[in-house]
């Protein structure tokens, strides 16, 4: 039994890490000025966490297998409640360990979400509602207009979903979207509202992730640094329709989203 | 109510009940009511696991028509997601490791006649049973069960308008929770006044079995976080129905005004998670109790490092409160929070850590016997292992950022807190039937359902991993609406033929059960050769535990293979021995 045990053990192990090292199913491609230096520290994070994984594996297989009862009455259990040094040792290391990952990944974690955006920053309003996201760029005058939630009507798409007010003066150049599009190589805010219930903007390519929740507005930041259609998931359990809440991050060149941000702000007049 | 002696006095907790109703319904003996949380627990997790078939079933072929419950909806499979969450949490995992075990066992191992308040202890019983019928009702009305998940995060969960099963199901929901927080917080109060005041002479606490350690502190970590939820969960009903506004800020569903404004959805989170994080310890402590158990009594050694284990135990369950906030690194919450909370996360790895080096350390140079208990308590190990390590993962909020709300974290929390779990309640069945039914199970069964359980757990759990780092979201019912989930939907399949698999392999779990209860080869008295004092009394024990004779306790309860005793191990009523240390 003891010798199963081993042998069923370390084949999982070694199963189980065959298809983290060989990357059969690993991270989406990054395509943001983040994702190097999340995957970079994601790669050490599973370095270290893959060596604990095999050794603590390995070695239980082994033990098992190692002090099977053989039978005999020369096969006696050591009769000992522990070492302390041993216990001081282990978790020093781990504790070692641990802070140690955590502290290094700290600075990537301040660089993401502890500095605001840049001033020169694209900024784009992301509106999640069930079941779709909704995009506004404040056009020329770089100001939102004024949403008002009794002006909301879903079923108008843009504008009207968003209960953009016609009255206020600065909500006249608003360019509403169910496509984002940036540009590539700057940095964007992101400015995360929901209407109804949370939903959350992932961005599996950006190594984005953030909740938008009724009631807040929060603001991120991410640079993209390669063109392309990336899709974006909903994250947050919103209802029935979650797995449908999907949308697309059109990355382009600053020429073609400056031509089209003017079509589209040519067509609001 | 019956009078009750201090441990050590020579007094009967109460007299024997006769008749069916006061003897097995409501019974006011622990050993009754012990079995009856087990039963309960034993009839959620077939309801519980029974809907994790039919998600499993859902995502692979979504159109299909089965018998009895049709074609699976997307709103349904929602249910099925939060049911299945909440009925394994709180019905089960909650429910059989302490209800269960700990209520048949904790007074008997520390050398007491019954619980402390065999009244309150009934009450809890019944109260968790009218929870999880309530719980059950909700599958029943109109808009069936909820949709917003075992998390309940509001505003999904706090207006009606929000989706199917948001009406009454979730108002049903929520009541069914509040009412098992109430017999939550009764039974806490009953586990610890118990280990305090009952202990029989010469039981000092750090004589107690690990296995009482565990049930202790779970039961001070339910008594500070259900009384949270519950307060959490009555909040939650007045925002849906008294027209208040907790934790809903001024929100449209579909464009119509819902009246409500000012509150924070945050709120919710952080109660919730405030009782959520330490729930996790407390389904996974009692079953480190036990294993660190099975392990020194199988592999007939005493169990390295008592008093870390001890230690390690009240780090966790003090740490466990500090934590919460890793559950919201993506919500909104402050990024200079979110790093305070994930410092604190990445220290309760420590003592986890320190727990498993001790579990391996027990094995070496033991002499081990793999009988069916400890085979689980293995299992257990290396479960609990395998879950950990994808902790540091999500503890660093940087690395949260791609893996929050992805398959990983089911990975992670399946292994460590639900599958390992359920390895202690089957080791802890596997260990403990003899002295509960008088009978041994069958032991060849038994090995063919770890076999089973550990290989199918890992081919269920161990590739939703691959599919939270390709970035699959959870709770998705179908994945053909992103086109870069297309390349995961074969290892999808696979989870769905090894979950199907796996589930079947139960069967044998259940067919051992109860064909043992009546066939089962006749039990001795100490079966496993154990040190506890469960094993010194007759099997199963009688109604006041040690047939009017009240133990009295020399040794620790890991002596085994004393050098110089008779036998390879020392009971804990035997006299004491000269070589402890």
């Amino acid at each position: 039994m003891g010798l199963v045990l081993l042998i069923i053990i370390w084949l999982i192990t070694f199963v189980s890490t065959y298809f983290f090292i060989a990357k059969t199913w690993w991270l989406p491609v990054g395509a943001s000025a983040s994702a190097a230096s999340i995957d970079h520290h994601f790669t050490i994070t599973y370095i270290l966490m893959g060596i604990v994984f095999v050794a603590a594996q390995v070695g239980l297989g082994f033990l098992v297998w190692r002090y099977r009862d053989r039978g005999g009455p020369s096969n006696k259990a050591e009769y000992s409640h522990g070492n302390t040094t041993l216990e001081i040792i282990w978790t020093v290391l781990t504790a070692v360990l641990f802070v140690g990952l955590n502290l290094m990944s700290s600075s990537i974690w301040a660089s993401e979400r502890f500095r605001p955006a840049e001033a020169n920053a694209v900024r784009v309003e992301v509106t999640g509602m069930q079941f779709a996201w909704y995009f506004r760029y404040p056009g020329p005058d770089g100001k939102f207009g004024a949403t008002k939630p009794e002006l909301e009507d879903a079923s108008a798409g843009g504008e009207g979903a968003l209960g953009l007010d016609s009255k206020d003066p600065a909500s006249k150049d608003d360019v509403v979207t169910g496509t984002m599009v940036v540009p590539v190589n700057r940095e964007i805010e992101v400015i995360l509202r929901a209407h109804d219930v949370i939903h959350s903007f992932f961005v599996p390519a950006f190594r984005f992730k953030q909740d938008a929740v009724p009631g807040l507005a929060i603001s991120m930041h991410f640079t993209p640094i390669q063109t392309g259609d990336y899709e974006i998931a909903c994250a947050e359990l919103c209802g029935l329709g979650h797995y449908k809440m999907h949308g697309i991050v059109k990355v382009v060149s600053q020429e073609e989203f400056d031509k089209w941000l003017a079509a589209r702000e040519a067509e609001k007049q | 109510m019956a009078t009750h002696g201090f441990a050590g006095q020579e007094t009967h907790a109460h007299a024997a009940p006769q008749g069916f109703i006061r003897k097995w319904i409501f019974s006011l003996d622990h050993k009754i009511i012990g079995l009856q949380y087990y039963f309960l627990a034993l009839a959620a997790v077939f309801v519980g696991m029974f809907l994790s078939l039919l998600m499993r079933i859902h995502m692979i072929w979504p159109t299909v028509a089965l018998p009895l419950v049709g074609e699976i909806k997307p709103e349904a499979y929602l249910s099925l997601v939060t049911m299945h969450g909440t009925i394994m949490v709180f019905f089960v995992l909650t429910t059989a490791p302490q209800g269960g075990f700990g209520n048949y066992f904790l007074p008997i191992q520390i050398g007491a006649p019954d619980m402390a308040f065999p009244v309150l202890n009934m009450l809890s019983f019944w109260t968790t049973f009218l929870g999880f019928i309530v719980m059950l009702a909700a599958f029943f009305v109109t808009g069936g069960a909820p949709l917003h998940g075992w998390t309940g995060y509001a505003p999904l969960s706090a207006l009606p308008s929000a989706g199917p099963g948001e009406g009454l199901g979730a108002d049903l929901w929520i009541i069914s929770i509040a009412i098992f927080c109430i017999g939550a917080l009764m039974g806490a109060l009953n586990f610890i006044t118990t280990t305090l005041d009952m202990r029989a002479k010469g039981m000092s606490m750090m004589r107690m079995p690990l296995t009482c350690w565990a049930w202790f502190i779970t039961a001070i970590l339910g008594l500070l976080a259900f009384g949270v939820l519950l307060s959490g969960g009555i909040l939650l009903l007045m925002d849906r129905n008294l027209g208040t506004s907790f934790f809903v800020p001024l929100v449209t569903v579909n464009g119509q005004l819902t009246g409500h404004k000012g509150g924070s959805p945050l709120l919710w989170q952080h109660l919730f998670w405030f009782f959520g994080h330490p729930e996790v310890y407390i389904a996974i402590l009692p079953a480190m109790g036990l294993c660190s158990q099975l392990l020194s009594v199988f592999s007939r050694k005493p169990i390295f490092g008592y008093k870390a284990m001890v230690y390690a135990m009240l780090s966790i369950g003090f740490l466990g409160f500090m934590v919460w906030g890793h559950h919201m690194f993506m919500s909104g919450m402050s990024p200079y929070t979110a790093f305070a909370f994930s410092i604190m996360t990445m220290a309760i790895g420590v003592p986890s850590a320190i727990k498993t080096f001790n579990w391996l350390g027990t094995l070496v140079r033991g002499k081990i016997r793999f009988s069916s208990p400890m085979l689980f308590a293995i299992g257990f190990v290396s479960l609990f292992v395998s879950g950990g390590i994808s902790g540091p993962f999500l503890a660093q909020p940087v690395l949260d950022i791609p893996l929050h709300d992805t398959a990983f974290v089911p990975a992670h929390f399946h292994l460590i807190m639900g599958v390992a779990s359920i390895f202690g309640i089957f080791a802890a069945t596997y260990y403990w039937f003899p002295k509960m039914f008088g009978r041994m199970m069958n032991e060849s069964l038994a090995r063919w359902h770890f076999w089973f359980s550990f290989i199918g757990t890992y081919c269920i759990f161990m590739p939703m991993h691959y599919l939270g780092m390709a970035a699959q979201p959870r709770r998705y019912s179908q994945f053909t609406e992103l086109q870069y989930l297309a390349h995961l939907i074969p290892l999808n399949k696979f989870i769905t033929y090894a979950a199907i698999v796996t589930i079947a392999g139960q069967l044998i779990f259940v067919a051992n059960l109860f064909w043992s209860m009546f066939k089962g080869k006749k039990a001795s008295d100490n079966p496993w050769e154990a040190t506890t004092l469960e094993w010194t009394t007759a099997t199963p024990p009688p109604h006041d535990n040690f047939g009017g004779r009240t133990p009295v306790v020399h040794n620790g309860p890991y002596e085994y293979s004393v050098p110089g005793a008779p036998r390879d191990f020392v009971m804990q009523s035997d006299p004491a021995i000269k070589a402890a240390h």
